[in-house]
């Protein structure tokens, strides 16, 4: 059986747990703790050493979706994560521009390390506060021919669609 | 147990702020990636300083220091250069004083400003070794300073942060930088220093920033504050170097022994199970 597998990434709080859980047929095997420091108590837990989910195709291939620990002193992992992907998602806060610096930093590691092809999510598009599309685009610095989408990490169209956005960028690289 | 260890674990800042509330006398060995440093203290203030290569260390005598603080001329630097060979500069300082060059306020001042020089590169080090020798001093033909280290401590701080923040904006120099193709903008009408237009004149794809950074003799804090703001102005992105391995490689590696049409038959047969989800 052939198992490839896509990384999605971020900054801390994106919401890349709750996209995997969203698609994954199985519990994702989330290593979650209580969050220690004060001044990333967001939100009650967050990641230490990766969410794993998996979406079975048949009894020849699995797609596995792994994803990073949100907090910077884990960023050892990335690298191991990121070997043999075969693309990422870079998951933004659109409601958190203070964490857009951390997620343009990201985005150049993960490029650095696997020069595969990615899509940058969007995500808490829903939320009032978000960012519009354009203007998150220039605060990443992200050049024309990098797809930015829309997201909503619990709702499962819009997860598919970045899966399948970036399958398509995967289809057209080999297609090239 | 001595006072040693590894740069990672202790900034500079945060042993100069160590030497300075234990009143610490001695001499803070430092060895990092590409050269090292001597650093002598007494009762908590810095005495003297002085990097351990040969060049550097010629720099740091003392008709340099003050040709460079100019107290002195060209003319007067070449003079001595040939005269005060084999003098201390305790000796030649007096010597100096005496005959009417400098006053003792411009000699002090000047070593001053250099050993603190020397203090500010050092917060740009963040690999190597470090070790206190409570048994070193000053050299005997050297003049000591007196230099409260609050000040340079806050310094060191502030660039930490500053350190800190480059990295996240610029993690990898293995990356390579390309000029944006922004309409308008022209380089020319660009005001840049000498160091950034010294940085612009590597931009290639070709050139990882690590090289930029080697062929200009620049440590990585001063090539990522330089990067930072060609990229905060919008003249220059990043990009992976020219020769890297591309897309497809990478995809090569997540599909091992699968040929193209293998490859795209995989793709094809995910999209469909995803929107069957």
């Amino acid at each position: 059986m052939l198992t490839v597998k896509m990384v999605v990434t971020g900054p801390f709080n994106a919401g890349k747990t709750e996209f995997i859980k969203t698609v994954s047929e199985i519990d994702v095997v989330s290593t979650e703790r209580k969050i220690s420091n004060p001044e990333e108590r967001v939100k009650e837990t967050t990641t230490v050493a990766m969410d794993f989910g998996r979406i079975t195709v048949d009894e020849s291939l699995v797609l596995y979706l792994f994803g990073t620990p949100g907090q910077k002193r884990f960023d050892f992992m990335w690298e191991i994560l990121s070997e043999g992907m075969l693309g990422f998602i870079v998951m933004v806060d659109s409601t958190r521009p203070e964490t857009f610096r951390e997620a343009r930093g990201i985005l150049a590691a993960f490029r650095a390390f696997s020069p595969t092809p990615y899509v940058v999510a969007a995500s808490k598009q829903d939320l009032k506060d978000a960012w519009e599309l354009g203007d998150m685009r220039a605060a990443l610095r992200l050049e024309d021919e990098v797809k930015i989408l829309p997201c909503i990490s619990t709702d499962k169209e819009s997860v598919k669609n970045i899966l399948l956005e970036l399958l398509g960028s995967i289809l057209t690289e080999l297609e090239g | 147990m001595a006072l040693q260890g590894d740069l990672q674990d202790f900034t500079v800042t945060q042993l100069l702020n160590l030497v300075n509330l234990a009143n610490k006398s001695g001499a803070l060995l430092i060895q990092g990636p590409n050269e090292g440093a001597r650093l002598i203290f007494r009762q908590g203030r810095l005495a003297y300083a002085q990097l351990a290569n040969e060049a550097a260390a010629a720099q740091g005598s003392l008709p340099e220091v003050l040709h460079r603080a100019e107290h002195i001329n060209d003319a007067q630097l070449n003079t001595l250069r040939r005269r005060a060979v084999g003098m201390s500069d305790k000796e030649l300082g007096l010597l100096l004083i005496n005959a009417g060059y400098v006053t003792q306020t411009e000699i002090l001042e000047s070593l001053q400003a250099y050993y603190v020089s020397i203090i500010q590169q050092l917060f740009t080090w963040v690999e190597g070794r470090f070790k206190f020798d409570a048994r070193q001093d000053v050299p005997q033909n050297k003049i000591p300073v007196r230099i409260a280290l609050e000040d340079l401590i806050i310094d060191g701080s502030r660039q930490m942060a500053e350190w800190d923040q480059l990295s996240v904006e610029i993690p990898n120099l293995d990356m390579a930088l390309t000029f944006t193709d922004r309409p308008g903008v022209n380089l020319k009408k660009v005001n840049l220093n000498v160091e950034e237009w010294r940085v612009v004149s590597y931009i290639n794809p070709k050139n990882s920033i690590r090289q930029i950074a080697k062929a200009s003799k620049m440590n990585d804090l001063e090539i990522r504050r330089i990067v930072y703001g060609l990229l905060q102005a919008g003249l220059v992105r990043l990009v992976r170097p020219e020769g890297a391995p591309t897309r497809l490689d990478g995809l090569q590696s997540a599909f091992p022994g699968a040929k193209k049409p293998e490859q795209k038959a995989l793709i094809t047969r995910l999209i469909e199970r995803i929107r069957s989800i």
